[in-house]
């Protein structure tokens, strides 16, 4: 306590000098660090000011006028016709993929848990994380393949007597094809995080709960599951944080103009708006909007989360 | 990791007699059970890639008068990758890609690893805000309008380094970067300061060494990151020429535009032309997973330790 209040008592140019002379180096190189930072991450989102304007490439960001009224192009975007279509598909494809694809890395590390031959663990571990690796493109491009007319799904329907499905013209498909191919891309590689969640359970714990008479079951729900819970809630905020801004990648890759219905979501419209039909300034107010709608989400979670549980981000 | 709940084979010397000791009837169909779900598991998880990789190397009207699964190759021929090695794109591809591999894997490690540097040291006045400005960004960003809209102002549109800059530093892999470093014992700093080390000395030769181990698996995940990527190359670049693997792949994969190929009519929609085409998709992705197949075993001996999971943590 008595060193923190002398120091603090020092001049403040004194202690800036001696911190200098100590860390000028470390300075230099993280101004340095710091013009990436600024000039790929922090002008851009001072780059944001074109979602008020009218933007024109040739008067550049700020050259451009105001729009008039300054909310021009989000009223556009509300009052627009495709904003519930955007609003619904990109909430529901999350929700799913929150209900199905969060859960499955979790009960896969709870299984391989379970397992009693390390090796048949290890063996399952290395084939269960290699999708993670394989490029979104290459995996997109199979599964566009194997889901074709023609395709080798279509192939083992018929052969079993079934009617040809059309899984990429059809809007009802694409939400169960998307959900389902990223737990398969993703929960070996998922469950990772949960495993070595897992090893820091305390072994005894176990003991205290045979002698109080828990079997197998019983010890993974008294034990086990609460002592992951801290780890899961973490994963679980950082996912919700990131509700609206995940699998632009893997929707465009997939979708196509028959199934928008269901398989247009805001970063993807954000793309064609901007990129493809050059409206920058409507593209960058819908992006804001989902960039300020995925920070409150994230934001609120982890509030909650530090009110009921206790564990949060910061 | 922790091991399964052990048997009671070592307890039975002491004579203590705890009921987890003795497998129920229903442990041990569970365990059964779970062995089989996970055979299941890898059977699905590597049957797409097996079924690829037996026909790239079909026969091509075989393949193209098949239908269901593939359990082989039929017949046997390399048309798939003669087609390959006369396509023009795919090496261009791959070159850009492998500049990426290699120059971008080493712009973006160095510059993470001055920053963890900088970051790590927390006595220092501006460490505050240094980890401030990194760790906004990453729950914040101008979105891909304005990104966009930067890079073409610093006249990167088309060039290389639009594909580098960008994403130069990873705050995820600087801070732990950051966490390895400060994992190091002061003392071995400390002490080779006072023999007169300045830092840059003490960087290379102390902190630098002893990290490796860090170091060399996010480099790895640099490299697999960058052979990966394609969305700068979708948004920055638009010469063929300069397009990466991954684009290219999504030209043949998702588009199906193999008018590049030599050899193929492109206009001819004949059967054996269809299957051509069929055989040079399945032989273009087997060419470009190759090498992520062949740095995986590389790979998994870090996530399985724990590296990256451990660092994340503290």
């Amino acid at each position: 306590m008595s060193t923190k209040d002398i120091s603090l008592r020092k001049p403040f140019r004194e202690r800036v000098a001696r911190d200098w002379k100590r860390y000028w180096l470390v300075y230099i190189i993280g101004f340095l660090c710091l013009s990436y930072y600024i000039i790929f991450c922090y002008m851009p989102m001072g780059g944001i000011v074109i979602a008020f304007k009218n933007f024109r490439a040739a008067k550049g960001i700020f050259g451009s006028k105001w729009a008039d009224p300054w909310y021009k192009y989000f009223d556009q975007f509300f009052n627009g016709y495709y904003f519930w279509r955007l609003l619904r598909n990109t909430l529901l494809i999350n929700l799913l993929d929150l209900l199905f694809g969060f859960p499955a890395p979790i009960i896969l590390a709870l299984l391989l848990n379970e397992l009693r031959s390390s090796a048949y663990k290890r063996t399952v571990q290395t084939v269960t994380y290699l999708p993670h690796f394989i490029s979104q493109v290459v995996v997109c491009g199979i599964i566009l393949d194997f889901f074709s007319s023609s395709g080798v799904i279509n192939q083992v329907i018929e052969a079993l007597g079934g009617q040809k499905i059309l899984f990429m013209q059809d809007s009802r498909y694409f939400r169960p094809i998307y959900v389902g191919t990223g737990i398969w891309q993703g929960v070996g590689y998922g469950s990772i995080i949960y495993l070595s969640a897992l090893g820091g359970v305390n072994a005894d714990l176990y003991d205290a709960a045979t002698i109080d008479g828990c079997n197998r079951f019983g010890r993974v729900i008294h034990v086990t599951i609460p002592g992951i819970l801290p780890t899961v809630i973490i994963m679980l905020i950082l996912r919700v944080g990131n509700m609206l801004s995940l699998g632009f990648e893997k929707i465009i890759l997939l979708y196509n103009e028959t199934i928008y219905e269901t398989a247009d979501v805001i970063s993807s419209f954000v793309y064609r708006y901007g990129m493809q039909k050059g409206n920058y300034s409507y593209a960058t107010a819908v992006g804001l909007f989902n960039s300020l709608f995925n920070f409150i989400l994230l934001i609120g979670v982890n509030a909650l989360s530090r009110k009921v549980s206790d564990v949060s981000l910061w | 990791m922790k091991k399964a709940i052990p048997y009671n084979e070592h307890d039975k010397g002491h004579g203590k007699q705890w009921n987890y000791g003795l497998p129920s009837t229903g442990s041990k169909i569970f365990d059964v059970c779970n062995v089989i779900f996970m055979l299941l598991l890898m059977v699905i998880t590597l049957y797409p890639f097996l079924y690829v990789f037996f026909a790239s190397m079909s026969n091509p009207l075989k393949l193209y008068s098949h239908s269901g699964l593939l359990l082989h190759p039929l017949g046997f021929s390399l048309k798939g990758y003669q087609f390959v090695l006369n396509y023009r794109s795919i090496w261009t591809g791959y070159l850009v890609t492998l500049f990426l591999a290699t120059v971008g894997t080493g712009c973006t490690l160095v510059a993470s690893l001055l920053f963890a540097y900088v970051l790590s040291k927390k006595d220092s006045m501006l460490h505050g805000f240094f980890t401030f400005v990194a760790v906004f960004t990453m729950y914040f960003n101008g979105g891909m309008i304005p990104t966009y809209l930067i890079v073409n102002e610093l006249g990167l549109i088309d060039s290389l380094w639009s594909l580098i800059l960008p994403g130069l530093i990873s705050t995820y892999y600087v801070i732990i970067l950051r966490t390895a470093i400060m994992g190091v014992p002061k003392e071995m700093t400390e002490s080779a300061e006072l023999d007169g080390a300045n830092e840059i000395v003490v960087l290379l030769r102390i902190l630098i060494p002893l990290i490796i181990p860090t170091i060399a698996a996010i480099s790895l995940f640099i490299v697999v990151g960058y052979w990966n990527s394609w969305t700068n190359a979708l948004l920055y670049i638009r010469d063929s020429k300069k397009q990466p693997l991954q684009m290219v792949l999504r030209q043949i994969l998702v588009n199906n535009d193999m008018s590049a190929a030599a050899g193929t009519g492109a206009s001819n929609r004949s059967g054996e032309d269809q299957a051509t085409r069929m055989l040079l998709k399945y032989a273009t992705i087997i060419v470009s997973v190759l090498p992520i197949i062949c740095v995986y075993p590389f790979l998994q001996k870090y996530f399985t330790k724990g590296v990256m999971i451990g660092a994340l943590k503290g």
